[in-house]
């Protein structure tokens, strides 16, 4: 597959302290990085290494305390905000539905905006839902139908990059493995970048282009996926990989 | 009613203290404080008042409602800990409040522009002003706290900060008038109110009383409103910053 090379997304020496503790506590540690357009960066680590708080930064839900985060060039203090938002897709991993149908909530990202969505059937059978469930309440549904909805509703906005944030990890495996294969069939038609944070190494090995470690807020280890598990060069990423680094000082 | 007679009245300080020490409810030091402190507000208010109303300055009159608005702000802006400049804020809703209700009041003739009707009624809207920016700061903290993920969900969807806690503003605001509208709902019904009362026990005709009872009801009313609604849509931004991060710590901000 032909990928242009251009940076999308990418991290200049970005240091993010703790809001409660500024003096002392840092999430995240002079990280440097940058993710091509039309690419898939999986972001794997230890619980509390900085991986969701690294995508909260590129749609500047938080700001860094230090360095820059650039979205195709622009650094993200520099836009407007909301169109951020709308170009920088942000997925969580519990998806917050909102009183109301199906609908409603697919609406939502578009409605901020004063329009109404197009075909919004279109939309939902993306995320291989069928359009019958427009009509639902969206508090009804599965916590797997609860994910997709959540997902053609950033998607409606029709955002060039894509933020995951563990979006398959409250799935059974089942519809884990639904909703990931859903995701990679869209990316590819919509050539999309996208930023998945995973804490399945399979997972992080099946759909990456490009892969990265974060522990204790540095990033350790950042190499094209295959030669990340396959050879990776250092030794807290082996340790990772075979299960040992769990909490452990990088 | 003789100064004797009065001091009758601190049988039922005497009662409440004994009750609370018999039931063991430990608020005879508060009981204690309250009755000694609204005693002497009283009666340096009163003092006051009797000066005032000698004077028929206005400059006076206006300086004693400022002490009101002052007093309120301070009180009321306790329950606002968790926002920035949050006493600005509440002076500016109680402010804005009286200017409008009492303005609207003096503007129509409905009472005269003496400090014996201007005084007492700024007083009542400015309490009740007081109260409702309590009510609201309370409410906009609780619902703006459990409604985090939805707020921050509108915000990455690419939503405004008004957008993302309209609907939280606009809660907490109801919460805020619903006892001022309950009172109003009862009123005549449940309780005689202070001011009705006040007139009838000092000699007054009744239906004259109801009258400016009435006055005071739909001021209060009116108030309630205007400082629930100007304080929750001046208060809402202090939620986020430049960015339109939302930054409601968990624990109060001390500023």
């Amino acid at each position: 597959m032909s990928r242009d090379k251009a940076p999308t997304v990418k991290f200049l020496n970005v240091t993010k302290k703790s809001p409660e503790n500024p003096q002392s506590a840092t999430i995240l540690q002079n990280i440097s990085g940058e993710v091509p357009a039309n690419h898939i960066l999986t972001v794997i680590g230890p619980s509390g290494s900085g991986k969701s708080t690294l995508l909260s930064l590129c749609n500047l839900l938080i700001s860094p305390d230090e360095g820059e985060v650039l979205i195709h060039s622009k650094e993200v203090r520099e836009w407007t905000v909301t169109d951020l938002r709308r170009r920088v897709g942000l997925v969580f991993q519990t998806p917050t539905m909102f009183p109301g149908t199906v609908l409603d909530n697919l609406n939502l990202g578009v409605k901020l905006q004063g329009k109404t969505l197009e075909n919004p059937e279109k939309w939902i059978e993306k995320v291989g839902l069928p359009p019958e469930i427009l009509k639902q309440s969206a508090n009804d549904l599965s916590g797997g139908q609860k994910q997709r909805v959540a997902l053609a509703r950033v998607l409606a906005n029709q955002p060039d990059i894509w933020l995951l944030d563990e979006v398959t990890s409250a799935l059974d495996p089942t519809a884990a493995r639904e909703v990931e294969e859903w995701i990679l069939q869209l990316q590819s038609k919509e050539n999309s970048t996208v930023l998945w944070v995973t804490h399945n190494l399979d997972q992080a090995r099946r759909v990456g282009h490009i892969t990265w470690l974060l522990a204790n807020g540095r990033l350790v280890e950042a190499l094209p996926t295959e030669e990340f598990f396959e050879n990776p060069q250092e030794d807290v990423t082996r340790r990772f990989l075979i299960g040992e680094l769990g909490g452990i000082q990088a | 009613m003789s100064l004797i007679t009065l001091s009758f009245t601190l049988g039922f300080v005497v009662i409440a203290f004994f009750l609370s020490m018999w039931f063991k409810l430990g608020l005879q030091k508060d009981i204690l404080i309250a009755a000694v402190r609204a005693t002497i507000q009283l009666l340096i208010i009163g003092y006051i008042l009797k000066v005032v109303f000698h004077l028929q300055d206005a400059l006076f009159s206006l300086l004693l409602i400022a002490l009101m608005i002052g007093v309120a702000t301070q009180n009321a802006s306790k329950r606002g800990k968790w926002l920035p400049h949050a006493w600005i804020r509440v002076l500016l809703a109680i402010t804005v409040t009286e200017v409008v209700t009492q303005g609207l009041l003096l503007g129509l003739r409905v009472v005269a522009p003496t400090p014996q009707y201007v005084i007492p009624i700024s007083g009542m809207i400015v309490g009740n002003a007081m109260v409702a920016s309590g009510l609201l700061l309370n409410r906009l903290h609780s619902e703006t706290s459990s409604h985090r993920q939805e707020i921050i969900t509108i915000l990455a969807l690419g939503g405004t900060s008004k957008q993302a806690v309209y609907d939280y503003v606009k809660q907490a605001v109801r919460a805020s008038m619903i006892p001022t509208i309950d009172n109003t709902k009862t009123m005549g019904l449940v309780q005689l109110p202070g001011m009705m009362t006040g007139l009838i026990i000092a000699g007054a005709d009744p239906i004259q009383a109801v009258r400016y009872q009435i006055l005071i009801v739909f001021s209060i009313l009116a108030s309630a409103v205007i400082t629930s609604i100007v304080l929750g849509f001046i208060s809402y931004p202090g939620l986020f910053n430049e960015f339109q991060q939302f930054v409601l710590s968990d624990s109060p901000i001390k500023k």
